[in-house]
């Protein structure tokens, strides 16, 4: 079985949608040589009028690929650090997501925003470590987190095929792993939870870099509990009848995300679990805290990341009530 | 130019009555920069304009009727009720609407040209539009340097009409525009936005370089709001401008500039015209019917996301 690698799936989702569709042109800076590696050899393949090196102009390049996308593109822009989404949310928020209403249905905006290197990235510090797409979420930007190389690559093929914009991250902690592929790699739609591991006591929500540790959790517990993982794959929109399935099954729920907790996409797992899907026990969330900025050394950036042994804790207490 | 200060005149009248809700930014004074600039674009040519852009969205050949539509709330108008003032468009006319973020527009625009190109449309050129305040955001700085980066087939139209709001422009911009611009590469000039001949001769080159492909252009047209910045002022009883600076102005009021070029008969039936389309388009507006509130969240996306009620 041939391995595949985060990056080179989202290389390859860029390299197969822009060779299958003449409009996909990608925007962002030092993406030419490819320095976060996604977009490596897009340049030589495709060209430098399709693969363009901007200028340090965030939000300039960002409206431009709104211009772009409405003029019948479909761009894909790279961003070199999450927190850049601070400096575009005017773009992104006010602008390329609300034109399809404000329009009244006349423009769409098919911009994919690609967010590789998201949350901790262990010793760059409070400004190049944050997470935020549950922002894009309560927003309503169409927001993926692949945990799989696989679908990484079917999400951003998604994504890039989306009338809307779209954002995907990349988590940090998953740029580096593989996965064995047996045959095809294929789109995965919007909006389509992934049950990574069955169980019958308690739903776990897993998110992003988060889903391989609950995996792990639920492993290293089985003699305990029968854990089911779930991983949502968008934070907006939620596949809540896969979701609601399964916690209005278990009764049971702790959700775990890269977000600070208030207002995080953990919240709003944990509130529509108690409005509609019959909890037995109180959820629990395992998040950054509230308002978190993560620290330079490394035991206090971990100290502020959720991890197994909270995720563990959790789920134990969940489980004793 | 006369048909934008007729149909600004109306929406004067229905903002207070409260037939058009928020108000709106009249362009009342500022015709001749619309209509100038205007008069050598195509259809496919787009702009991008501004919250004070009834002005450019009539010009580039919007349906009055449905203009006026939109800021009545109907479902006939331009964006079916959905934007209103501040975001009125006509995505098929080029039109990438008015907006409510000031400066917002240049880059679209930029997108708009570059796309063009990519596509070997390379006759098209885009417009954006903005005000003398806009010069002092950064995006629409980073937006001339792209496009003069790229060379794109971009006019910048700067309308300095003296005032962001309540501020001078000599409170709020050092330098000046021309010399800003061209410090990027844009090839400037300077008109007298007053003068509707001025700026079409002004513009016609500059779009004309931009079709020829000799890259991205700037143009400062001098001018004036006759009105408040927006028509909450008045009821505010707000002001800031003296009126011996208002007189000096209106009294370059470039509709009749234009009129005194004009056969008194000619005139008198682009008038008798323009009475007719602005009754028309009332009628039209009026008569239509709104959007039901169920139906608010229409076309908030493309494609679908089911949304959930707040409630
Ligand atoms: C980025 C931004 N800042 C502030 C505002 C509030 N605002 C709306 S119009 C305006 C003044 C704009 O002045 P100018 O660009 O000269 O255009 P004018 O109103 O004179 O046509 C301001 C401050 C806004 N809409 N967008
Ligand atoms: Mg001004």
């Amino acid at each position: 079985m041939p391995s595949l690698s985060y990056i080179a799936a989202l290389n390859q989702a860029l390299r197969d949608e822009m060779a299958r569709d003449e409009r996909v042109c990608i925007f962002g800076e030092d993406v030419c040589l490819g320095l976060t590696g996604i977009t490596k050899g897009l340049a030589e393949a495709h060209g430098t009028g399709r693969v363009v090196d901007t200028p340090l102009s965030e939000q300039a390049f960002t409206s431009l690929a709104t211009g772009a996308a409405i003029a019948g593109q479909r761009p894909v822009v790279e961003f070199q650090i999450p927190s850049l989404l601070y400096l575009v949310f005017e773009q992104i928020a006010n602008q390329a997501h609300k034109f399809s209403l404000m329009t009244g249905g006349q423009a769409s905006v098919p911009v994919t925003y690609l967010v590789p290197g998201s949350g901790s990235r262990s010793g760059m510090a409070g400004q190049h470590s944050d997470h935020p797409y549950s922002l894009l979420a309560h927003v309503g930007v169409k927001t993926a987190v692949p945990a799989t190389p696989s679908d990484a690559y079917g999400l951003l093929l998604s994504a890039i095929r989306e009338p809307d914009p779209v954002a995907v991250f990349a988590p940090t902690l998953l740029m580096g792993t593989s996965e064995e592929i047996d045959g095809d790699l294929d789109a995965v739609p919007l909006g389509s939870a992934r049950t990574h591991r069955e169980g019958t006591d308690v739903t776990v929500v897993a998110v992003g870099h988060l889903v391989p540790v609950a995996l792990q959790v639920a492993a290293d517990l089985a003699d305990e509990a029968s854990v089911e993982v779930i991983d949502p794959r968008t934070v907006y929109p939620v596949d809540w009848e896969t979701l609601g399935k399964s916690i209005s099954r278990t009764g049971r729920l702790v959700v775990i995300d890269d977000s600070n907790r208030m207002c995080g996409f953990g919240a709003e797992i944990a509130a529509t679990a108690a409005e509609e899907f019959g909890l037995a026990v109180p959820p629990k969330r395992v998040s950054r805290p509230d308002g978190a900025v993560i620290p330079y050394a490394l035991n206090l950036d971990h100290a502020l990341l959720p991890d197994a042994l909270e995720l563990t804790e959790a789920i134990r207490a969940v489980l004793r009530r | 130019m006369r048909l934008i200060r007729e149909f600004e005149e109306h929406c004067l009248e229905m903002a207070v009555t409260g037939t058009i809700v928020g108000g709106i930014h009249p362009y009342i004074g500022q015709e001749a920069v619309a209509v100038g600039v205007s008069a050598h674009l195509r259809k496919d040519d787009v702009i991008t304009s501004t919250h004070r852009g009834h002005g450019h969205v009539l010009a580039k050949g919007a349906d009055p009727k449905r203009a006026l539509a939109e800021l009545y709330g109907a479902s006939t108008g331009l964006n079916r009720g959905r934007g209103g003032s501040m975001h009125a468009a006509d995505v098929g006319l080029g039109i990438y609407g008015a907006n409510g973020i000031v400066g917002a527009g240049a880059p679209i625009a930029v997108g708009a040209a570059w796309a063009a190109r990519r596509q070997g449309r390379d006759q098209q050129v885009a417009v954006a539009y903005f005000g003398d305040g806009a010069l002092s955001q950064g995006v629409v700085l980073e937006a001339f340097n792209l496009a003069a980066l790229w060379s794109l087939p971009v006019l910048f139209v700067c309308e300095n009409n003296g005032y962001a709001i309540s501020l001078p422009v000599d409170r709020g911009l050092a330098g000046d525009p021309v010399r800003r611009a061209a410090g990027f590469g844009l090839t400037a000039a300077a008109v007298d936005g007053m003068d509707v001949e001025a700026v079409a001769e002004a513009a016609g080159r500059a779009v004309a370089a931009c079709r020829a492909g000799r890259g991205p252009h700037f143009l400062e047209c001098a001018t004036y709001r006759f009105r408040g910045h927006h028509t909450v002022e008045h009821l505010m009883g707000i002001n800031y401008r003296d009126e011996a600076e208002v007189a000096s102005w209106t009294a370059r009021d470039p509709l009749a500039r234009q009129r005194a070029r004009l056969a008194p008969a000619v005139a008198d039936e682009v008038d008798a015209e323009i009475a007719a389309l602005i009754a028309e388009a009332v009628a039209f507006a009026g008569s239509s019917p709104g959007s039901d509130p169920r139906d608010a969240l229409d076309y908030l996306y493309a494609g679908m996301v089911p949304t959930r009620p707040g409630a």
